[in-house]
């Protein structure tokens, strides 16, 4: 019998390793797998590449793991948010590398990754700083940029629901980079509020198809529903909190 | 003759109204969400946001916040009926494939030739980008939302950016709080203005050359 359930956060994230690249779902506060890294700051693991949309916010999640130490390198397509005082005094203190990525590009790239695909030709960031040094190529009529994809050794991603196939379904916008990311690492651990029967999910609404699951712990829901980011907005284009 | 600049929300609510039915629309993050609460209530617009949202609707009352559903500023939203979620990356094929009618973006600058510098003051500042570049690369049409001047009184509207570029010649229309511009292959043309001011005066300020509004009928 195949069952992808494991009892405890701890054993999800055991074989961690030092130096690992880990791709975290979630896009602001929506999504994020908060118990898994949680649990990955206290599994230890350190030297970590971490692949998220942003780079964390107060002191939860992404923050929390960048705070401990334990992350090399960022990459992401947000960094500056209004409550991102953690990665910006390591960052500025150049202990923290950073790669940014436009946001397309980086969901892209993971599906190539996860798609077996070996490179692509995107019109995103040409002419741009962030195309610098990339080979480019004009394909009918228009310029491109190539990019590479993007692999994570480990990828943890927070779900509504799963059975023990691994199969899952996800809530309103906190579904964003899980799919994708799901497809793109050796291992991904999904973490999810309620573990259902084989059959109980709607077989024609799967959203991540369990063969791209390597484990499923399921996490209490919190008391109060979803946390409150405190001030995890972005900073809009006048440089204030969007409103 | 004496002119009033727009307010901001004067300003969302004259973009709002160039939004034909059935559009499909992305309104960056910042003043572009102004545009949201100015549509017209008797055309059915759908909003789409980035993180995976067809049909977003307006912010929930107080004490119905959902932090699940979330827009691109990472504030909480609500979905209208008949509204889709998606992942991330069917939602940039919609923004880069070309789905997208219309992206309202903010901006520092804009070209003469449509250059779209919005992402980064440079120097010190921390780099981010977001969905920025796919926006500008990909909807049909990227409208501008913008103040013409900045703090000090200069024009946003140049001949080169000098802030780092988010893409190159991506800009088809500059909305900002005196004008409406329309960036066409003969250059900028000032296709409406705030009542009040003049073509001379609109020209002194922006600097860079514009050509009056009948100039884009014959073009």
């Amino acid at each position: 019998m195949i069952d992808k359930i494991v009892p405890s956060l701890e054993a999800a994230l055991a074989d961690v390793r030092d130096g690992s690249t880990i791709l975290v779902g979630g896009f602001g506060g929506a999504g994020v797998p908060e118990e898994l890294v949680d649990a990955l700051i206290a599994q230890g693991a350190k030297d970590l590449t971490i692949v998220n949309n942003n780079a964390g916010n107060g002191e939860v999640g992404v923050a929390a793991l960048l705070k401990a130490g334990r992350v090399r390198k960022i990459v992401c397509s947000y960094p500056r948010l209004a409550d991102g005082y953690v990665f910006e005094a390591l960052y500025r203190a150049g202990k923290v590398e950073l790669e940014l990525v436009p946001q397309g590009t980086l969901s892209e790239r993971m599906r190539a990754a996860g798609a077996g695909i070996g490179a692509f030709y995107t019109p995103t960031s040409y002419g741009t700083d962030l195309a610098k040094g990339k080979e480019t190529r004009v394909i009918d009529g228009k310029h491109h940029v190539l990019e590479h994809p993007l692999h994570g050794d480990v990828a943890l991603v927070k779900a509504e629901r799963g059975d023990r196939w691994g199969n899952l379904v996800y809530r309103k916008s906190a579904r964003n980079f899980g799919p994708t990311m799901a497809s793109a690492a050796k291992c991904t651990i999904a973490q999810v509020y309620e573990i259902v029967e084989l059959g109980a999910l709607d077989p024609e609404c799967i959203v991540t198809p369990g063969i791209f699951i390597t484990r499923v712990v399921k996490v209490p829901r919190k008391a109060g529903g979803n946390r409150v980011p405190a001030g995890g907005v972005t900073r809009g284009i006048s440089g204030r909190a969007a409103v | 003759m004496s002119y009033t600049k727009l307010t901001r929300d004067e300003l969302a609510k004259r973009i709002a109204e160039d939004i034909a039915e059935g559009s499909y629309v992305n309104l960056g993050i910042g003043m572009p969400t102004l545009v949201g609460n100015h549509l017209p209530k008797d055309r059915e617009i759908f909003l789409h946001s980035e993180n995976g949202i067809l049909g977003m609707g307006p912010a929930p009352v107080k004490g119905a916040e959902d932090w699940d559903l979330i827009n691109a500023g990472k504030e909480p939203v609500t979905l209208l009926t008949g509204g889709a979620y998606f992942h991330h990356t069917d939602s940039f094929a919609m923004m880069r494939g070309g789905h997208l009618d219309i992206a309202v973006l903010g901006a520092f600058q804009v070209s003469v030739t449509g250059d779209l510098a919005n992402w980064h003051t440079g120097g010190d500042a921390i780099p981010a980008v977001g969905g920025a570049m796919d926006l500008a690369v990909g909807a049909k049409n990227v409208w501008v939302m913008m103040e013409h001047l900045t703090k000090s009184g200069e024009s946003k509207i140049v001949e080169r950016c000098t802030y780092p570029l988010t893409g190159i010649g991506v800009v088809k229309r500059i909305y900002t709080d005196l004008a409406v511009i329309d960036v066409t292959p003969r250059g900028l043309v000032a296709s409406r203005s705030i009542s009040g001011i003049s073509f001379d005066e609109l020209q002194r300020l922006t600097g860079v050359p514009l050509l009056p509004s009948g100039a884009r009928a014959a073009a």
